[in-house]
């Protein structure tokens, strides 16, 4: 019998030669992550369980990093990097990535720099960035689009507390293996199309429980043709139909990505055997796709950006894990590029690497000639509030968070979910659509399908590429 | 577990996420220190907009805010459509409906890492009712689930629901959690 990528992964880590959907297995983990809103809990639930002066199981395979609450004056989220601070003192953590700006009380002043600081940003792009991605492997993180990762060929997912402190004692956890769902894309992308608009497609088609318990494989030409990049778009969005994991084939791109990256060595790459078992399939062709959105108050409320076009929308954010790389801010800026945005637009990069990528690298995403406009010039020009690295406004967080809602209105975003009260109030109205819909959005003051603006491909050049 | 769950019900529809469960904002307590994990139960399910919040009127709050000290609900048992726990791999969520009270909740199943951290930190019961209930109880309705038989009884109408097994997860919640089943299975050292 075959198996599929996630099969083999699971069944290596097992000590098998195979294993098939439904059964449990207890697994070696590669990689443990976490941040700083479930860290400070996972080390209580640690320290409980194993002591005080335990150690954990392997210091240089757990990856801290803080991302939510940093821009914030709140006395509990400061507290809670010193717990980390402290933690990774005793434990002997390497991979730590410390907001070193974030001393003493009140609203910290953010980095001046993107390149002096150890601070990363958000968890997920930082994973791949420092490094600690790689085929084939494990990467349990105490966060649910900790299956970003799978975009690199590799098993990874979100776990809570109690699981995370298990894994910082033994290096093990109990998974059950998953079956597998497979989509297929057809074509190439074009140029109106990011790979939010093939993951909306694909969650609004089998809705937010449809994937519920299973792994999601994302393959096919189309896939092939994304950037490495805007396939982490895909697998970052599995969650939102349920996914336990979501994950693409390996090839050169990711391989040149990682090797340039992997602070070890060796790595696996597994592919699905030819005849592996499927749950669930289905094809799309991209070139009969559209932009799509999804509407309050779900990410399987689907609709095209042209059957909203008489939506007024208040305000714009392009930022967060899903919508925060590099290549997503030269979407907008391609966009934005000379043009004014008509409602407030709050942009925050992914990572201090996406900051500095900003400033460094020019439209087509090469490093730009002395004078020529940076993205971040750009998409400031164009009127945009900018902010520093960060999860930000994605989740709504502490009040004096940058770009959160604090007020009813309406809000078109490049982030994950849009359940009620995600980005902040309650009654405020999300609709999650790609870097291009938003930037088009921005423009107008209400949704708008990026056709209206984009009139050949857009180059995204080195960005994100190694 | 105990051998029969009771109390009132807290009825909730579908795709109740982890920001309704615990807001983000609130999650910069640390359940690690007891006085703030309490908090957690103060703050339970009020991200639930009121319409949904109770039903079927809605408009019920879960945890009685009146007093500034309540970190506790009336309700012991929650029953929720589908989906229920998805988005966020917060623990916090489960947690939170622990500490104001909630022993079990019955829902027509679940996102995996809310029934994940439900049943490996050991907060409540997931069960899966057979069928829909949601349209079949009332909040405020006296319930009491017999978890050997796998049953729920609505003691205002008298009715009688199936749940469905516990299945591979039942030893660890029978033994309240992952640790103590670990070390029950010999897979860590007794504490």
């Amino acid at each position: 019998m075959g198996m599929t990528i996630t099969e083999k992964i699971l069944a290596r880590h097992a000590g098998r030669s195979s294993v098939s959907a439904g059964e449990n297995v207890w697994v070696d983990v590669d990689i443990l992550m976490t941040h700083d809103v479930c860290g400070p809990g996972t080390i209580g639930v640690f320290e409980e369980h194993f002591g005080k002066d335990a150690k954990v199981w392997d210091p240089d395979r757990v990856v801290i990093i803080p991302d939510h609450y940093i821009f914030t004056a709140d006395r509990h989220a400061h507290r809670n990097i010193e717990i980390l601070r402290d933690f990774v003192r005793r434990q002997g953590i390497r991979y730590y990535y410390d907001p070193d700006f974030v001393q003493g009380e009140g609203m910290p002043s953010p980095y001046r720099d993107p390149t002096a600081t150890r601070y990363k940003g958000v968890c997920h792009k930082a994973l791949p960035e420092e490094g600690h991605v790689r085929p084939g492997e494990i990467l349990l993180g105490t966060d649910s689009h900790t299956c970003t990762a799978g975009a690199f060929g590799q098993f990874a997912t979100g776990i809570g507390n109690t699981d995370a402190g298990f894994v910082l004692g033994t290096g093990k956890t109990w998974l059950k293996v998953p079956p597998t769902m497979k989509f297929v894309f057809h074509g190439r992308i074009p140029p109106y199309l990011t790979a939010k608009d093939l993951i909306l497609a694909v969650i609004g088609e089998i809705s937010v429980s449809g994937a519920t318990y299973k792994a999601m494989y994302f393959t096919g030409e189309g896939v092939a043709s994304l950037t490495l990049e805007d396939r982490m778009t895909l697998t970052n969005m599995a969650i939102e139909a349920g996914g336990k994991n979501g994950v693409c084939d390996v090839d050169e791109k990711t391989l040149a990505y990682v090797r340039r990256r992997s602070n070890r060595p060796d790595w696996t790459v597994e592919t699905d055997d030819r005849d592996a078992r499927y749950c669930y399939v289905h094809e799309w062709d991209l070139g009969a796709m559209e932009p799509l959105v999804a509407k309050p108050h779900s990410p399987d409320n689907r609709a095209t950006a042209h059957e909203c076009r008489d939506v007024t929308i208040d305000r714009a954010y392009i930022g967060s894990c899903t919508g925060g790389k590099i290549t997503d801010m030269i979407f907008a800026a391609a966009i934005l590029q000379g043009r004014q945005v008509k409602v407030p637009t709050f942009v925050v990069p992914g990572s201090t690497e996406v900051h500095a990528d900003m400033l460094r690298l020019n439209l087509r995403g090469r490093p730009r000639a002395d004078g020529e406009p940076s993205i971040h010039d750009i998409l400031r020009e164009a009127g945009c509030t900018m902010g520093p690295a960060s999860c930000a406004a994605c989740l709504g967080g502490p009040a004096d968070t940058f770009g959160r809602l604090n007020e009813p209105i309406r809000c078109i975003s490049t982030t994950n979910r849009n359940f009620p009260g995600r980005m902040g109030h309650q009654q405020a109205g999300v609709f999650l659509a790609s870097p291009l819909t938003v930037a088009a959005s921005a423009l107008t003051g209400r949704i708008t399908d990026p056709r209206d603006y984009v009139d050949g491909p857009i180059d995204t050049g080195e960005a994100g590429v190694v | 577990m105990q051998d029969r769950i009771r109390g009132r019900v807290y009825v909730l529809g579908d795709d109740i996420d982890t920001d309704q469960i615990i807001p983000a904002n609130f999650l910069t307590y640390n359940p690690a220190i007891p006085e703030e994990r309490k908090l957690f139960g103060r703050h339970a399910l009020c991200g639930v907009p009121a319409p949904g919040a109770g039903l079927p009127d809605g408009r019920v709050p879960f945890v009685d805010q009146s007093d500034p000290a309540n970190t506790r609900s009336d309700y012991r048992i929650i029953i929720a459509g589908r989906n229920f726990g998805c988005g966020s791999s917060r623990e916090h969520a489960p947690l939170a409906l622990a500490e104001a009270g909630v022993e079990a909740v019955v829902a027509e199943f679940y996102a995996r890492i809310f029934f994940r951290n439900s049943v490996n930190g050991g907060y409540l019961v997931p069960f899966e009712s057979v069928e829909r209930l949601v349209e079949h109880h009332r909040t405020g309705d006296e319930v009491e689930i017999d978890p050997k038989s796998g049953r729920l009884t609505n003691l205002r109408t008298g009715r009688t629901y199936a749940l469905k097994p516990l299945g591979d997860v039942a030893p660890i919640i029978e033994a309240g959690g992952v640790f103590a089943y670990a070390r029950k299975a010999g897979l860590l050292k007794k504490a």
